[in-house]
């Protein structure tokens, strides 16, 4: 009995030997595999566009209003007024953005599936997540530091027809300015380690505020002696060290903040990495 | 070629799969068969490496998936669960595979006609009816050229058209020369399309057999005759560990010979004979019949992850 019938033949399309020869997983190609991903899917555009809007709209609003409103504020408003650090505001919603984003690209993978395709094109499997930090943390940069120098600028320049701005060359000025692409650039990192470990969007999101944003408001309630002790180390407190202002309280050095910020980001990537290597997908 | 040589996964104190090995020989389609939960998912994830046993081994072409320096040249597969991004386009999901090893646009566009989604190749995949994520799949599949397909269940949500499709598709491709694993729970989709099998059930290797075997071994000796001489022939055919029963005037149902056999005997006596035909329990039939004892959820139809 001939169970098997034959049927027709289907031409599948076989690749010419020279393709064949160069074909090979190379780090470079991994990287613009994920650039690919990154740019294919709506949220980025939508996400990165709102990290910037942050920055620069609400930068120009702060400033716009402040300018108008100057000669009507009373002196304790005025004191309180500080022409580098208000107009930067908006950095505290940028990372939101920037660090959902991060997630997305990590854990989003696994909601949908998509992880099985990328870990099976790629199944030594690390190169996928150091690309994703290449390609993520590099579009961070590269979007929000010249957001962030816009912002600057075109605040300086509102505030100076009340004579209250400030200028690059002051004290402080420029290395904040650009610490705040810098540290975005590290939050971004730091959440696609925290999507990577939690493989799940809405919990590495929550981790992410968490972390970022709630931890330094509980640490508020913490008595004098543990708050100075406790309150400059936590991650965003010691990343925002860069910068001359976000932080509240007492905080480390700029650059050495900066350095414990990355350390933070450093070690959830290494146990993101480890869990990579381990786990079933 | 792909070898498993004890091949186990447990997840916790549950054994998904339990002492695998056997061999997915080139040109020919192998049938994985298996009852839901009887562990295939969980094996064909091992084979390319998303999951990593427990004990034992599974190499491709003689390396591990991951050794590969072009792994989707080596193994194409399509997981039974979707493995997409539903906010990306069709193209760009192909093109962001084919990125990693340095496949060419050519190909995709060429993979993308060949599973006839050219016209919907820049649509979001969110909006793909089933059979479209089904194609989509074999077109990821097929990406690298490669010379081991293993498919679950592609025939899943396929509508008769799909379905005859991917039969024609994977017997084509294992003409090529290519090994193929394809999935099923079904009996009767494996009996048009493989040519040989390996039954598992509870994560155990059940048979590995060639399809025409596994047909042998289902029958159960079971011959129907029409004859205007029954009763004579019935006589000839008595004999110890046969057994010939009538259940009208003029036809014999005989159990323990061979339609053959029936056959000679009958012309060596001049008998005329105007049926004869070899009753076959279904394949569905001997399928269950083989695992029934492996069958892990007669109720729930939920598969082992």
């Amino acid at each position: 009995m001939n169970t098997v019938d034959t049927g027709p033949t289907i031409a599948v399309p076989t690749m010419s030997a020279d393709d064949v020869a160069r074909l090979r997983v190379t780090p470079t190609r991994v990287v613009r595999s994920e650039w690919r991903k990154t740019f294919s899917v709506r949220s980025t555009w939508i996400t990165l566009g709102l990290a910037v809007l942050f920055l620069i709209g609400i930068g120009s609003a702060i400033a716009w209003s402040t300018a108008n409103d100057w000669d009507s504020m009373r002196p304790r408003q005025k004191r309180r007024f500080d022409a580098l650090a208000s107009p930067m505001s908006g950095f505290y919603l940028s990372q939101l953005a920037i660090g959902v984003l991060a997630v997305l690209l990590v854990a989003g993978e696994y909601s949908g599936g998509m992880i099985r395709a990328s870990l099976g094109a790629v199944p030594k499997r690390l190169p996928v997540l150091w690309a994703k930090l290449l390609v993520f943390c590099t579009v961070t940069l590269a979007t929000t530091t010249p957001a962030a120098v816009a912002t600057f600028f075109l605040a300086q320049s509102l505030l100076a027809e009340q004579g209250i701005d400030t200028t690059w060359d002051a004290p402080d000025v420029a290395r904040s300015v650009i610490g705040v692409g810098l540290y975005l650039t590290v939050v971004a990192a730091f959440a696609i380690g925290l999507g990577a470990i939690l493989r799940n969007v809405a919990g590495a999101i929550a981790a992410l505020v968490g972390v970022l944003m709630v931890l330094p408001v509980v640490a508020l309630a913490l008595p004098d002696t543990w708050f100075d002790r406790v309150y400059k180390w936590l991650p965003s407190n010691a990343g925002q060290a860069l910068m001359a202002f976000g932080s509240q309280g007492e905080t480390l050095a700029p650059w050495h903040g900066f350095a414990v910020f990355c350390g933070y980001a450093a070690a959830t990537l290494i146990v993101a990495a480890v869990l990579l290597r381990r786990r079933d997908a | 070629m792909i070898e498993a040589r004890g091949l186990v996964k447990r997840y916790g104190d549950k054994t998904a799969v339990d002492d695998l090995s056997f061999d997915v020989k080139p040109g020919i389609v192998t049938g994985f068969l298996g009852p839901n939960g009887a562990g295939k998912s969980t094996t064909m994830r091992m084979i390319i490496g998303l999951d990593a046993p427990t004990r034992g081994t599974v190499t491709v072409n003689g390396r591990r998936y991951s050794e590969h320096r072009a792994p989707l040249h080596e193994v194409g597969a399509l997981l039974e669960a979707r493995a997409v991004h539903v906010g990306r386009s069709a193209r760009n999901h192909l093109l962001s595979l084919a990125a990693t090893t340095g496949i060419p646009t050519r190909r995709v566009d060429e993979l993308l006609e060949l599973v006839g989604l050219t016209e919907v190749a820049t649509r979001r995949i969110g909006g793909f009816s089933l059979g479209m994520g089904q194609r989509l799949g074999i077109a990821a599949a097929l990406l690298g050229d490669p010379g081991t397909l293993i498919l679950d269940e592609p025939v899943n949500g396929l509508d008769p058209e799909g379905i005859l499709w991917i039969r024609h598709l994977l017997k084509s491709l294992a003409r090529e020369g290519r090994t193929v694993l394809v999935s099923s729970h079904l009996m009767s989709e494996m009996a048009l399309t493989a040519e040989h099998l390996i039954v598992i059930g509870r994560g155990r290797l059940i048979a590995d057999v060639p399809m025409a075997e596994f047909v042998d071994r289902a029958s159960s000796d079971h011959v129907f005759v029409r004859s205007p001489q029954a009763d004579r022939l019935r006589q000839l055919l008595t004999g110890p560990g046969v057994i010939v029963t009538s259940a009208a005037a003029g036809q014999l149902d005989v159990v323990g010979l061979t339609s053959d056999h029936i056959g000679d005997v009958a012309a060596a006596n001049a008998i005329a004979v105007h049926e004869l035909t070899p009753q076959q329990a279904s394949l569905e039939e001997a399928f269950m019949a083989l695992t029934r004892d492996a069958v892990e959820y007669h109720t729930t139809d939920s598969e082992t992850r």
